[in-house]
């Protein structure tokens, strides 16, 4: 009985979850938004500063408590990414040292890029741009 | 003697080339906009039957071009030169086009001033007596344009105020020595401007000072003044950059009345198309399209077309240079 | 040399640029992008919850729940409805990893017409490309000072 309430979570604890996904997951969104309209900056520059910076809040060990506060909130944004690139890398190379920063960054990515390379040839075999 | 040079950047036809047939074809989007109705032919989708945006630009350009033979009634083999030009890299659209034409061919590049660029070579080979007919052409696509210039089609971004469409068409104009129709009268060549503008999505504020610069070239090569003109069309300066020539141009003392923007006039303000049109086939379609037929009707007399064009590419702006522009002036007249 | 330090003229001009540029509707954008970003994030909630229910741990189950937003990206993008929602939503819609899915899918989509190999293979990671470069420098980096300068 008791491992199941573990494991399930219960209506109440799912809608406080979707609410700081929501949150959390907006602000990051909102602040990207902000950042574009404000500067020069291409999306592709919002995006490779977010990652940086979810890599650097990692190091700092301040990106984990946003993920156990809000879950997918953290984890979706591209922020989110740098955050496993990171902890893939740090946790490699404390399990087998220095071969571990070049073996940690697909860790948990890994599984993101293979899938976004197998959707991109699929739907580049089935569909054409329209505008 | 130069006997035709007017001023310092302009030029007098004598014999003033004659427009015998023009012929225009846009898209389904500037169909849908506020002078749809005034354009020879609409294709129903961005590939018109082709695999490819770029070979439907060339289908497009190559369709323009017969339809301008056949309006002014003139065969293929009646004609000399044809001069075109297109944003693509290599200006791979008109010489695809030139290959199916059986024409000899002079590839031009003046970015989305190209057709101007045409008409003021053409008109001077003809009025130079070298040809009896010539054939000009440019033409643009949304989606080759995206794809050259900018991103993926299917890319989630959000335009800018500032940022323009690309019009898909092409417009051809036949010039000849003789007949009927409204003529070429004179032409102002631009110079080369960059008032250091450096963002890809603000074409307009880099090509506003080109414009006002060669209009008001025009204007004191030729001893004209604004009213002389029905109606004075710049290419595809955008809303933002139409209100900055008019800033210009009144700092230089001229008040315009009878102005207007290709790239304004084009599109509505619903159709996402930020701050307007622009595009080779921008200034094309709407002069060969739209001032036609009000020169045909007799609501105009004499236009003066500005056309734009911004001379950058990816490589130049991602090297941190900024975006130079140029404008070309063709007066016509019935 | 590019001509990067402006003249007189210049700087004036681009005074004037700065009067008659529209105004960026910022409050709209935030909005727009806040709420469609958080939108997204809760559907991947969604979908986290109902692999935790399936027995996975939050750690475990964040691996499944990003290939499932990347396949709804890139079904959405193949579907040519996920420019538009770019459209709206601006951020809010490119940095979830959803709008990742969309880079790579709709530069497959664009670039298979210069061939599956020189096209679509190369170009594929256009804008993505550079995401996994520099969030794979800046992890080595920070990996490097966490384990072996701070311990």
């Amino acid at each position: 009985m008791l491992m199941q309430f573990q494991l399930k979570p219960r209506r109440e604890e799912k809608i406080i979850s979707y609410i700081w996904a929501f949150l959390i997951g907006g602000l990051i969104c909102g602040l990207a938004q902000l950042v574009l309209d404000h500067t020069n900056l291409t999306p592709a520059h919002v995006l490779v500063g977010l990652t940086m910076l979810g890599a650097i809040l990692t190091g700092l060990g301040l990106y984990q408590p946003i993920v156990d506060l809000a879950g997918a909130g953290a984890v979706v944004p591209v922020s989110g990414f740098g955050n496993a690139i990171t902890t893939g890398m740090i946790n490699e190379a404390k399990r087998l040292g220095w071969i571990g920063l070049f073996t940690g960054a697909f860790e948990f990515t890994g599984l993101g890029v293979t899938a976004a390379i197998i959707f991109g040839f699929i739907f580049a075999v089935l569909s054409v741009p329209k505008d | 003697m130069a006997d035709k040079l007017r001023g310092i950047q302009s030029v007098q036809f004598i014999n003033p080339p004659v427009i015998i047939g023009v012929g225009t074809i846009v898209g389904p989007k500037e169909a849908a906009g506020p002078i749809g109705d005034r354009f020879h032919q609409v294709i129903p989708d961005y590939l018109y039957g082709e695999d490819t945006p770029e070979q439907a630009e060339t289908k497009i350009l190559k369709e323009a071009i017969e339809l301008a033979l056949k309006n002014g009634n003139i065969a293929p083999s009646a004609v000399q030169f044809l001069l075109a030009g297109d944003l693509l890299n290599q200006i791979v659209s008109s010489g695809f086009a030139a290959r199916q034409l059986g024409i000899a061919f002079l590839g031009i590049y003046g970015a989305c001033s190209t057709i101007a660029e045409g008409l003021s070579i053409g008109s001077m080979i003809i009025d130079g007596g070298f040809a009896d007919n010539i054939v000009v052409g440019a033409s643009s696509h949304y989606q080759s344009a995206e794809r050259q210039y900018r991103y993926p089609i299917e890319l989630n971004i959000q335009h800018k105020a500032t940022s323009q469409w690309t019009v898909t068409g092409a417009g051809a104009a036949v010039i000849a020595s003789g007949g009927q129709g409204p003529r070429v009268t004179t032409a102002t060549i631009g110079k080369v401007m960059d008032m250091g503008t450096k963002n890809p999505n603000e074409m307009g504020p880099a090509m506003a000072p080109a414009a006002a610069d060669t209009f008001i070239r025009h204007l004191q090569d030729l001893g004209r003044s604004p009213e002389y003109y029905d109606l004075i069309l710049t290419g595809d300066l955008g809303n933002v950059g139409k209100q900055l020539f008019l800033t210009l141009v009144k700092k230089n003392g001229i008040t315009l009345n009878k102005y207007d923007d290709c790239g304004v006039i084009i599109f509505d303000k619903g159709q996402r198309s930020g701050a307007g049109g622009s595009g080779c086939a921008c200034a094309a379609t709407v002069t060969f399209g739209h001032a036609f037929k009000e020169l045909e009707a007799g609501n105009l007399k004499k236009i003066l077309l500005v056309a734009t064009g911004a001379l950058l590419s990816p490589l130049t702006y991602q090297q941190g240079e900024s975006i130079p522009g140029i404008a070309h002036a063709v007066s016509i007249e019935t | 040399m590019p001509n990067k330090k402006l003249t007189e003229p210049q700087k004036e001009y681009q005074k004037l640029v700065k009067q008659k540029r529209p105004r960026v509707p910022v409050v709209r954008n935030f909005i727009a992008s806040f709420m469609v970003g958080g939108l997204i994030c809760v559907i991947g909630q969604i979908v986290m919850n109902y692999f935790m229910e399936g027995g996975f741990s939050q750690k475990e189950a964040i691996a499944p729940t990003l290939a499932s937003m990347i396949f709804i990206g890139a079904l959405l993008t193949g579907l040519r409805i996920y420019d538009e929602i770019g459209e709206f939503a601006g951020a809010g819609a490119a940095v979830p990893i959803t709008g990742f899915s969309n880079t790579v899918v709709s530069a497959a989509m664009d670039f298979k017409r210069e061939g599956f190999v020189l096209g679509m293979g190369s170009k594929m990671f256009l804008i993505a490309g550079p995401v996994l470069v520099f969030g794979i420098l800046t992890g080595f980096v920070v990996a490097i000072i966490k384990v072996f300068l701070v311990g």
